[in-house]
């Protein structure tokens, strides 16, 4: 039986107790593959599951907050869930994962940049590459190639908090070491103070205040009100200067920091490319450091800044 | 950015009512004398503290941020400055990756009785500014002119950079 047929038989079954079942389907060529919600046995036909889900769903599930929902996870995506279990965002008795183990998921812009294609009619995957047909004619590329970059060095490929497993876990594809060693990190750790600020002012200079980046996190979720929309306290103005986008940032990176899994949502959704997964990785480091603590692994533990020790062994009382 | 007279810099302290606020104020009733740099924000608790009040005042010219609450163990709300110093650390290892320089921030623990103490944290701080100079304006035009320093359009990779968080 092979893992999709296995995986919409387990929706099967699940789908009489549910509201709805989070998933993905075909898409308007065969590189997407959009959030698909599945209410009914006969949307089962349209499910897919590849590298192509690109999607993380848990993205949904603050909105689906009262609803029995399914959700279907890659490695990455269960990190989201487990988060929002830890802060009760979610309740785990209303919620039924599907796991699925994940070899990468595809980075669509790679691929624009690897070959020339125009709309993809049909895509298979023969180990280790990627063949695309478009129009009349069929080009491939290596899969590692045009994988995103997380999943190149993704060391949690299968969910650790499940109620159905499909299939055989997968092994990482790198050891937690090399998971942590990343070149856009090493590249903005080797600049200098003033070639840091340059670095994020051009960049920041193009954001757009589309806030795909917030839109499409599954942890930046301010129940109320978002800072960016509130008006009272009035944090940000509607001008669209740097210093307004980069305060922007601070927002989302400070109030992710200890909770981003790192399922890099933001930085797929940005319309104009700005790398603001840096600025969380970064965090993610520090609270690694400080804290030996990574979010989203285990749904019993508390966030670091959530809580705190009398005595913290890692930080130390700075004297001017 | 500088002040009107431009001898002085912005610098704006967070601090905690019971312990830091009344340290500063026993430092003026104690006629020590101190730089006038900083701008005081009399808040209930560093637990109040969000990170991004700090981050906030550096973008909109602020040249340095200082924190200072009760000690720990000493808190008001028994807990609030163990919170407080958890986000203020991550928030001070965030600095230097946006390409501001750490020591434009500092967090301390004053205690009222302590008006030497204030003195002494205050000018040292006032002085580290005055030596890091002005903070980068963040001006819209300012933008441009980073994206020359990258060699971006132009590919003007030598003009001389604009003094930065350094």
């Amino acid at each position: 039986m092979s893992q999709l047929t296995e995986l919409k038989e387990a929706i099967r079954k699940a789908l009489p107790d549910l509201d709805l079942v989070l998933g993905w389907r075909e898409g308007y060529d065969a590189l997407h593959a959009p959030p698909y919600h599945i209410r009914r046995q006969e949307d089962l036909e349209h499910l897919v599951f590849g590298p192509m889900c690109v999607n993380n769903l848990a993205s949904q599930l603050m909105h689906l907050r009262g609803k029995k929902v399914g959700i279907i996870v890659k490695g990455c995506d269960a990190r989201s869930v487990v988060e929002l279990l830890q802060e009760k965002i979610v309740n785990r008795e209303s919620l039924v994962i599907f796991a699925m183990p994940c070899k990468g998921v595809l980075d669509v812009k790679k691929i624009r940049r690897a070959l020339d294609i125009d709309h993809a009619r049909e895509v298979h995957f023969h180990n280790g590459t990627i063949e695309i047909t478009s129009g009349d004619k069929t080009s491939s590329v290596e899969l590692k190639d045009v994988l995103a970059d997380k999943c190149l060095r993704c060391h949690y490929p299968n969910a650790t908090e499940y109620d159905h497993f499909i299939g055989e876990p997968v092994e990482p594809r790198v050891s937690a070491e090399e998971a942590a060693a990343d070149p856009a990190m090493e590249e903005l750790a080797g600049m200098d103070l003033t070639e840091r600020f340059a670095f994020w002012k051009t960049h920041m200079n193009r954001c757009l205040r589309c806030y795909a980046c917030r839109n499409s996190c599954p942890l930046c979720f301010c129940r109320d009100v978002c800072l960016a929309d509130s008006r009272d306290p009035h944090w940000q103005s509607q001008e669209t200067s740097v210093r307004e986008k980069w305060m922007f940032q601070m927002i989302h990176a400070m109030h992710l920091a200890g909770r981003c899994t790192q399922c890099g949502e933001c930085e797929r959704a940005c319309p104009v490319g700005i790398p603001i997964l840096l600025l969380k990785k970064h965090l993610n480091a520090v609270v690694k450091d400080l804290f030996n603590y990574e979010a989203g692994i285990d749904p019993t533990a508390t966030p670091p800044l959530f809580t705190f020790k009398v005595e913290e062994e890692n930080i130390k009382e700075i004297e001017l | 950015m500088s002040d009107v007279g431009g001898k002085e810099l912005r610098i704006i302290g967070f601090l905690c009512n019971w312990c830091s606020y009344g340290g500063a104020d026993a430092a003026g009733v104690g006629r020590f004398s101190q730089p006038t740099d900083l701008r005081i924000i009399r808040m209930p608790c560093t637990g109040r503290v969000d990170p991004l009040f700090v981050l906030k005042a550096l973008v909109s010219g602020a040249d340095g941020v200082l924190v200072s609450g009760c000690h720990p163990r000493d808190c008001h709300y028994s807990e609030g400055n163990y919170y407080a110093r958890r986000r203020l650390e991550v928030l001070k290892r965030l600095l230097p990756m946006l390409g501001i320089h750490e020591d434009r921030f500092h967090y301390t623990w004053v205690s009222a009785s302590e008006g030497a103490r204030w003195q002494q944290v205050v000018t040292r701080f006032t002085e580290r500014i005055h030596e890091l100079g002005p903070m980068d304006s963040l001006d819209p035009e300012l933008a441009v002119c980073a994206i020359r320093e990258l060699g971006g359009e132009n590919g003007q990779a030598d003009q001389p950079a604009p003094a930065s968080g350094e």
